[in-house]
């Protein structure tokens, strides 16, 4: 079974004012059709412009200098072009960010958000048919009063809900992968909790793969089916989440799972000192599906 | 939308506050000069008597606040006194010469946003590659001189060594037409006449694009920062991630918030135009209310520089409601506040 | 510094612009020495030379009395950069003074004072120009005044912005809590903070009031011939277009040129000191 998603040896580096800077230094990563797979790691580990080189968008920066192989549902990604691999945004593969609120254009309602995105998979919905759809997937997200909300603009709505709306905009076209930058990070404990609880069941009943970026150890529990921890552009450690959770072999995801504090909270591991260690080469813990 | 009338309100309240401070401000200038304004008006035949004479007519033997009061009393009549210049009241000069300004003002003021609102779009579209940096140095080319020097530019270009345009003046003398509104454009219309018409867009064309140059650069160079800072911003990347079209962001989710900011600035460069009117009618012999401005002020005809200047503050404060009420009703913020803007 | 040089060499524009600039500054400095005819910047008549186009012995050929042209342009760009400096030199401390006061006492003070300001904004630059020399004699020294009384409350409203987001910074409350007095925290502390904005403001404001300037001796308002200044040099030379192209052209350019150098190096400086637009 081919996976959705099979990343082997991507190397990114940026190229500015005279010298060059490597941020990815050969990742590789897959993930199977229904799979949630999370990619663990601190800021400027590499994670936020992995998700952004399967989706594209990183190719349009012209300092970025990308290798490797992004296979997408067995296609090369590398090899399409920009317009053939923005006609799978949105359909095929989409994304959700971290903060709801300001990922959604201030100036429009959310009703008409919706019907532009509906209609990127079909040019001919008419309005009427886009509310609808708007309304059912707005249900699907428990958000109660669904006339309301699409007649509303961002500002006006919670965090919460707002992070709601874009969870069900960027499953309305029923892509195959789901990309999840830090989700819900900008909102608060509780809310985060009901939003992943959401996303999970949504995911099962969509059959909608997920890549899962994420600096907070709970959620990935919470919420992942594997692990990939991320260390300075390079995968350091891999495996099913009890496996890495219960018993964490390289030094790095150990320094990770220290640095969470004991109370309960979004718990940003922030790994106070560097160490040799964490360069070790990678530990996988099997378990591919 | 109650949101806007409240905002309407305030705006005019805050106007006319300033109002007055620009007609004190006005004020304090023409009591600053030296010399005996009675004498001036009267000239150096004038006897002791009758320089008395008119000074207490004049209010100028009482105190400042006093003449102050009077003054304001007079322009709320509609009375700004009579111009040495022309020997009318300066009422009439006015609303002979204003329309002549307006229509150019307001011609500059559509080529202005016309030409360049897409410009600055295009260059932050393709923004650090050569569109972009093309734009940006002429952009900022017609910034750097004054109006005199592109109108002395085109003309020499389009009316002299390419006889293109026509010189000076508003239209061809030999076209005989009863003034209505005073809008040369307008009126030609009224009177059904379409060959002078077209005459009075013919000669509008140089000076309004001389006038508009800088404006041009400048709202060009500001489309194209609001919109750069509106690109960076985490909804154009989300509509990114939808794969909507580059062209499609552009135009729909980049545009609309990146030109609430625009909008002041472009308010005051259509305002600054007025200053500019000066020297492209000065250059084009335009008789309009600027080049009307600076002749009486080389005469020192304080009526006449008094009611200008109140005139064309009048207008900037206008245009600034205008551009205000615009942006409210841009911005949903606003709409849906009780609040003012953010 | 080096960060500094690496923008300006990676923005080829600033650097023309500094070079102009420099141009500008070298040649308004040493003008007695670089003019060919330094006796021509007053009022001198050589009628044997009179309305010459360019050539080999006037490079911007001659004005109406004789005057070399290239020679009076670089003593205008003299009395154009005096204006200009000592403008600014007054208008900016004072601006900043009142802004700075304005923007961290706040409270009815600072509203009265930024109303006071408003008024000022409220009417376009140049026509607030043209009004004050109206009513003044049309000299240089005037000139200055109305340029320094008109461009001050820029600095003013500028500073206030900076002063209010900074008031709430954590260094102003640190200050404040160690007991330091206003006029400490508003010069000391604050002001730092706010001096990218207005070195870059100054560059940049060094070309618009060439341009304020040039536009009021145009209109015949401003410094008076025999002095030589671009302004009205152009407005001399327009009554005899088409065919004495020289007395227009060449001042026109002069002013273009210097005024777009100074707008150059104003956005590199920008650049370097990253100051938001």
């Amino acid at each position: 079974m081919t996976p959705i998603l099979d990343i082997q040896n991507l190397k990114l580096s940026f190229k500015s004012m005279g010298h060059k800077v490597d941020v990815l230094h050969g990742i590789d990563l897959f993930i199977n059709a229904g799979e949630k797979v999370a990619l663990v790691g601190e800021s400027g580990s590499g994670k936020s412009v992995t998700a952004r080189i399967v989706l594209g968008l990183l190719q349009e920066i012209r300092s970025a200098k990308i290798s490797g192989d992004v296979s997408f549902n067995g296609t090369d990604t590398t090899s399409l072009s920009r317009k053939q691999h923005a006609a799978l945004r949105g359909i095929e593969m989409s994304m959700i960010f971290q903060d709801p609120t300001s990922s959604l254009n201030p100036v429009f309602t959310i009703g008409h958000q919706f019907t532009e995105v509906l209609r990127r998979s079909n040019k001919n919905l008419s309005q009427a048919q886009c509310d609808q759809r708007a309304t059912q997937l707005l249900n699907d997200v428990s958000i109660p009063d669904p006339q309301r909300v699409l007649s509303a603009y961002p500002f006006q709505l919670s965090g919460g809900m707002n992070q709601r709306v874009m969870i069900a905009m960027a499953l309305s076209n029923q892509p195959s992968l789901l990309l999840a930058d830090e989700p819900g990070t900008a909102l608060d404990v509780s809310v985060q909790a009901q939003t992943l609880t959401l996303m999970r069941e949504l995911v099962a009943d969509y059959g909608t793969a997920v890549l899962l970026i994420s600096h907070n150890l709970g959620v990935v529990r919470e919420f992942a089916d594997r692990v990939y921890v991320i260390y300075q552009g390079r995968i350091v450690e891999d495996g099913p989440t009890a496996a890495i959770f219960a018993n964490p072999l390289h030094a790095y995801t150990q320094a990770l799972m220290d640095a969470v504090p004991r109370i309960v909270g979004s718990g940003l591991p922030e790994v106070p000192e560097v160490s040799d260690a964490f360069l070790a080469p990678r530990i996988s813990h099997g378990g591919a599906g | 939308m109650p949101a806007v009338i409240h905002l309407l309100l305030r705006r005019l309240g805050i106007s006319f506050v300033v109002l007055i401070g620009v007609s004190m401000l006005i004020f304090a200038i023409a009591r600053v000069i030296p010399g005996d304004p009675a004498r001036i008006a009267l000239g150096p035949n004038a006897t002791t008597e009758q320089i008395a004479k008119l000074r207490t007519a004049m209010h100028l033997d009482e105190s400042l606040p006093v003449q102050y009061g009077h003054f304001i009393a007079d322009v709320s009549r509609g009375d700004l006194g009579i111009s040495l210049y022309t020997n009318r009241p300066v009422t009439k000069d006015i609303a002979q010469f204003l329309p002549a300004t307006l229509e150019l003002v307001l011609l500059a003021g559509l080529i202005m946003i016309a030409v360049g609102l897409p410009l600055g779009m295009l260059a932050a579209r393709y923004r650090e590659r050569w569109p972009d940096h093309l734009i940006r140095v002429l952009a900022l080319l017609t910034v750097s001189a004054p109006g005199f020097v592109w109108a002395v530019i085109l003309m020499l270009l389009f009316a002299f060594y390419l006889p293109l345009f026509p010189i000076a003046g508003r239209i061809t003398d030999s076209f005989e037409i009863t003034r209505v509104t005073g809008f040369l454009t307008v009126d030609t219309l009224l009177a059904g006449n379409l060959e002078a018409f077209v005459d009075v867009i013919h000669h509008l064309i140089l000076p309004a694009i001389a006038l508009s140059l800088s404006g041009i650069g400048q709202a060009a160079r500001l489309t194209r920062a609001n919109m750069v800072e509106t690109y960076k911003k985490p909804y154009i990347e989300m509509a990114q991630a939808y794969g909507f079209f580059p062209s499609k962001i552009a135009r729909s989710y980049a545009f609309k918030p990146s030109l609430i900011p625009s909008l002041t600035i472009i308010g005051l460069d259509f305002a600054a135009m007025l200053g500019n009117a000066f020297l492209v009618e000065a250059v084009f012999a335009w008789p309009g209310l600027s080049r009307y401005g600076v002749a009486v002020i080389l005469r020192k005809d304080l009526n006449a520089i008094m009611g200008t200047v109140l005139i064309i503050a009048i207008t900037f404060l206008i245009v600034n409601i205008i551009v205000d009420m615009m942006i409210a009703f841009l911005n949903p913020r606003i709409r849906h506040s009780a609040r003012g803007s953010a | 510094m080096i960060r500094a040089l690496r923008i300006l060499a990676a923005n080829p524009m600033s650097l023309i612009g500094l070079l102009l600039v420099s141009i500008i500054i070298l040649a308004a400095t040493f003008a007695p020495l670089l003019a060919p005819y330094p006796t021509h910047n007053g009022a001198i008549v050589d009628f044997a030379y009179a309305n010459k186009a360019p050539n080999a012995r006037n490079w911007m050929g001659t004005d109406l009395v004789g005057r070399d042209i290239f020679s009076r342009i670089l003593y205008a760009f003299r009395i154009s950069l005096t204006l200009g400096v000592v403008v600014l030199a007054i208008a900016a401390p004072v601006g900043t003074a009142i802004g700075l006061l304005a923007g961290y006492v706040g409270g009815w003070v600072g509203a009265v004072l930024m109303r006071i300001v408003d008024v000022f904004l409220s009417i376009p630059p140049l026509v607030l120009a043209i009004a004050m020399m109206g009513v003044l004699e049309p000299t240089l020294t005037n000139a200055m005044l109305a340029v320094t009384v008109m461009w001050w409350p820029w600095y003013a409203r500028l500073v206030y912005s900076i002063a209010r987001a900074e008031r709430e910074e954590g260094y102003v409350l640190a200050a404040e809590v160690m007991g330091a007095g206003t006029p400490h925290i508003a010069f000391r502390e604050i002001l730092p903070n706010c001096l990218p904005a207005i070195v870059t403001k100054m560059t940049l404001d060094m070309g618009f009031v060439i341009i304020i300037a040039s536009s009021l001796s145009f209109l015949g308002l401003g410094v008076q011939p025999p002095t030589p200044d671009l302004g009205s040099m152009v407005a001399e030379g327009a009554r005899y277009l088409p065919d004495s192209w020289w007395l227009t052209v060449f001042p026109g350019l002069a002013i273009l040129v210097a005024v777009f150098g100074f707008n150059l190096l104003g956005d590199g400086l920008r650049e370097i000191l990253e100051v938001d637009e």
